[in-house]
């Protein structure tokens, strides 16, 4: 594997104008201020948090990996990473990353996927998906399903190697690990902490994750 | 990588050629195919899909690769709506290797890469772009822009290095290179012939493709997509209960 890069925030805790921490299997809805500094902490180590943005003004302005990706020409996303919507427009930059790299290809797990991956008996363990419907059913900003779209995995390993070969790796956080972002502009944060007990994205031990921002 | 069967030609539905950079949508029925067939090199076709019954029900590459344990499709891969229907399977692919990491091109990125060329001035071979060919085929079936899924690019390869950098590799589509769509469930596609968004080239010479559709057989108990991996077998289970109620013979996963 390539070698991760660390790069640290000057930031401090006690600064933040938000700090909320987020258990597994629950989700977060939140607007997020052009300007503002959005850090996602780690706590415990190799927790994936699946998590889309929307431009606040326009819902169908969104996070896109593809474009994310593709622009970048880079798989993983790291500090430097602009996180770019389907209207071609940097939602936010990541500015701090003390895990290395982090995932846009792997998506959300849900009820229908785990029957596929899994067995057609994992239909009723709880999922980001399912996470990520009753978050927007009970937000007041109108979303539904179609809104729902491939997301990023902060945290969670998903190498591709150059014959085309895909997998769920061993995590490369840590405790106390974070990442980063400045938000270019109004953005809508919608995040499911990942309650998969399946594969090794949260190493099979789902766990909070803290949330700050400064102005 | 596998050889493409011949069409019988009492089965065959129609053929049509699709220029480079045209836009072109259908309804392909259950256990009817498709095939794409490049008519020169470094053709390229963008492509979404949905549930033809329920868009709802769309195409989800994030869960059709990591299922597959692959970050390319070809022959015995099936292609995967979120939640957990298999839409079509490449039943066949002379290829090796379609992208679905790279997405599509834009309007700015198509200006960026070979200039500005509009209607007025050069009339019908103004530059095209994927996302506009997709909004405008996505809205004749009453789909927008909250639609709008990652798409695959038939015919083009992007490899990952160990790095995690992308990179187009030329030449991936000879002359008659072709691949088969087989529907599992009434599918709309939704495709288009405009350049690859990382094609190296710096001309704008979108290439055209062959489209054939025919009726073909309902996939077998030992068919090689339905049993390329438990993950596609326990896909077909789910996607074979949809149509119990409508099905005279139990679907051959069941039997």
């Amino acid at each position: 594997m390539s070698t991760l890069i660390y790069t640290e925030s000057q930031l401090h805790p006690e600064d933040a104008v938000y700090d909320y921490t987020v258990l597994s299997g629950e989700a977060w809805m939140h607007e997020i201020a052009a300007g503002q500094s959005f850090r996602i902490v780690d706590l415990e180590g190799n927790q994936a948090v699946d998590t889309l943005f929307y431009n606040a003004h326009d819902r169908t302005d969104r996070y896109s990996a593809q474009d994310t990706i593709r622009e970048q020409s880079s798989i993983y996303l790291t500090t430097g990473t602009k996180l770019i919507s389907s209207e071609g427009h940097v939602l936010l930059t990541i500015v701090a990353d003390t895990c290395g790299r982090h995932d846009t290809l792997g998506g959300a797990c849900s009820a229908e996927s785990n029957q596929v991956r899994y067995a057609i008996e994992k239909k009723h363990m709880h999922n980001c998906r399912d996470s990520f419907l009753l978050a927007v059913a009970n937000s007041t900003y109108g979303y539904s399903k179609r809104d729902i779209t491939h997301n990023i995995n902060f945290f969670m390993n998903v190498p591709v190697t150059p014959e085309g070969g895909l997998t769920f790796a061993d995590g490369v956080s840590d405790k106390g690990r974070y990442v980063e972002m400045r938000a270019e502009m109004d953005v809508i944060a919608l995040i499911s902490n990942c309650p998969q007990l399946n594969n090794p994205c949260n190493a099979y031990n789902p766990t909070p994750v803290r949330l700050l921002l400064w102005d | 990588m596998t050889p493409s069967p011949a069409i019988p030609s009492v089965r065959l539905l129609f053929e049509e050629d699709i220029p480079g950079g045209a836009m072109w949508s259908y309804a392909l029925k259950r256990h009817h195919t498709l095939r794409l067939t490049a008519i020169e090199s470094g053709a390229n076709v963008g492509a979404m899909l949905y549930n033809l019954h329920q868009p709802l029900d769309r195409l989800n590459l994030p869960d059709t690769l990591k299922a597959q344990h692959t970050a390319k499709l070809t022959t015995g891969n099936v292609l995967l709506s979120d939640m957990g229907h298999v839409l079509c399977s490449i039943s066949a692919d002379t290829c090796g290797w379609h992208d679905p990491l790279a997405g599509h091109s834009t309007p700015a990125l198509v200006r960026a890469k070979y200039g500005t060329s509009t209607y007025q001035e050069d009339r019908n071979a103004f530059h095209r772009n994927a996302r506009d060919q997709f909004l405008i085929e996505l809205g004749k079936w009453g789909l927008g822009k909250i639609d709008l899924v990652a798409n695959i690019n038939f015919f083009s390869k992007v490899t990952v290095d160990g790095d995690g950098k992308m990179h187009f590799v030329r030449g991936n589509s000879a002359p008659a290179s072709c691949v088969d769509l087989r529907a599992e469930m009434d599918t709309l596609l939704i495709l288009n012939t405009c350049l690859h968004p990382m094609d190296p080239d710096p001309q704008y010479h979108p290439k055209p493709v062959h489209i054939a559709v025919w009726k073909s057989d309902q996939p077998a108990a030992d068919d090689p997509c339905r049993t390329a991996c438990p993950e596609n077998t326990r896909a077909f289970i789910l996607t074979e209960a949809l149509f119990r109620s409508s099905s005279s013979s139990p679907p051959p996963s069941q039997t």
